[in-house]
């Protein structure tokens, strides 16, 4: 399958990048790691008659800690996340996540970026996001903005990004001590798009009580889903095994699944159930309740 | 038609150049304008990993990338594997352990093995199933494929150990 014909951009700086995307409007598509793009085009779901490659701009790929928050450039490949040890021993939740994200291969090019800039609800990071109470941080021609991650996904395929802004890095809040996270999916097979999905992180105080926890969901609605009735209902409890199922049937009732070749509506609501279950307990157990 | 784009892409070992559209895949450059056929395409939808070569050593696939985007850069392809007209250890766990069938998956199955091995020297059982999970055969049952890069590993390791 080829695509459409397109002109190629290889732009140096985001500078540039944005100069080419209000040069060329809604006409125009930032070109990162191309792992959803350019499937599409081949398909001809997407006909951008430029392409804007970023690759080239130094400095847009990077994990680092600074500034009380976690911050991690657009353009860094799911790979980098999967195989860095601040990831892995810190934040497991996203270590989870990148894991079960596609396949090797696309993960070598993939960015956590073009991941969320791309807004569909099957994509894992949004979910993992929004239990982190992530900022991004999108750059345009009057520098950079905050968008909270709660107001990022408008609709399906659709964010907060302006069409002549990228989306530059990613910041989570450092999380305190004992906090804890965990992503649970069920795929039919590796590579495929979550049936759904559940990441839940939690912070405990002394006497293991909730003080502070975030829920999304994967691919049940037409955005990541926030599940803020289960996240209210947890906050100030203990996560006793009953605590923790009651929260997991107001996730349940959040999310809004479609039935479709992955299953049935009413089963995709019965797998957020249990999945909720389960990363909250292991989000608990990682907090060191 | 697009402006083309002139691109030097290394290319196991040697430099190909050529004026490119932008729309021309990696996969389609490797095959119809370097003429090196060992890559095969297969399902052409970024599923089944026939297509995998190496990008600066590491595992992608070629179907899903532009070949202006490999301009400056490394590729590695299962062409690059033999040396000296002697198969590479990977190449003889396939025959060896007879890791194939009809033969399809094989080169982009040989490239994941590699990359694999290459970062992890003494993989378990199920860490070579988890590097070659973006692979797809569909006569192995892959029992034999794991097989065989076992016995790469171990061939690799003695080769490392004598050297």
């Amino acid at each position: 399958m080829i695509p459409p014909v397109f002109e190629y951009l290889r732009p140096t700086s985001i500078a540039d990048a944005v100069s080419l995307l209000q040069q060329h409007g809604d006409d125009a598509k930032i070109l990162s790691g191309g792992q959803s793009l350019i499937p599409m085009m081949k398909l001809r779901i997407a006909r951008p008659a430029w392409l804007i490659d970023i690759n080239h701009i130094p400095d847009l790929s990077y994990i680092r800690e600074a500034g009380g928050f976690l911050k991690i450039g657009g353009l860094t490949r799911e790979a980098d996340l999967e195989n860095s040890d601040l990831i892995r021993s810190k934040y497991p939740m996203i270590h989870d996540t990148g894991r079960v994200i596609a396949d090797p291969q696309v993960r070598n090019l993939a960015t956590i970026g073009g991941n969320l800039a791309h807004g569909d609800p099957a994509n894992d990071h949004g979910a993992t996001m929004l239990a982190l109470g992530a900022e991004i941080i999108a750059t345009g021609a009057n520098g950079p903005r905050i968008i909270p991650i709660e107001n990022f996904f408008l609709s399906i395929f659709s964010t907060a990004l302006e069409h002549d802004e990228i989306l530059t890095e990613i910041r989570i809040p450092i999380p305190a001590a004992r906090s804890g996270g965990a992503y649970f999916k069920l795929e039919r097979k590796v590579g495929d798009f979550a049936t759904a999905a559940v990441a839940a992180q939690v912070t405990l105080d002394a006497a293991g009580v909730c003080t502070k926890v975030g829920i999304g969901l994967t691919n049940v609605g037409p955005t990541p889903i926030k599940a803020g009735k289960a996240e209210l209902f947890l906050r100030g409890k203990k996560l006793d095994a009953q605590t923790i199922a009651q929260a997991a049937q107001l996730a349940a009732d959040e999310s809004q699944p479609s039935s479709d070749l992955r299953g049935p509506a009413e089963y995709k609501k019965g797998l957020v159930k249990e999945f909720t279950k389960r990363a909250l307990a292991r989000a608990a157990e990682r907090a060191g309740q | 038609m697009a402006k083309t784009h002139h691109v030097h892409i290394q290319l196991n070992g040697g430099t190909k150049e050529a004026d490119v559209d932008p729309r021309l895949l990696l996969i389609h450059f490797i095959r119809d304008v370097a003429g090196q056929t060992g890559t095969h395409l297969g399902c052409d939808t970024t599923s089944c990993g026939a297509c995998t070569v190496l990008l600066d050593g590491r595992p992608i696939k070629s179907c899903t990338f532009f070949a202006v985007q490999a301009d400056g850069r490394k590729i590695q392809t299962v062409e690059g594997l033999t040396h000296d007209g002697k198969l590479h250890p990977i190449q003889e766990g396939f025959h060896q352990e007879h890791g194939l069938q009809c033969g399809f998956c094989t080169p982009g199955m040989m490239m994941s093995a590699l990359a694999l091995l290459e970062k992890n020297p003494n993989p378990t059982e199920e860490e070579i199933r988890w590097g070659i999970s973006g692979n797809l055969c569909r006569c192995t049952g892959y029992q034999n494929i794991v097989k065989a890069i076992r016995y790469a590993a171990t061939k690799m390791q003695q080769k490392g150990a004598a050297a």
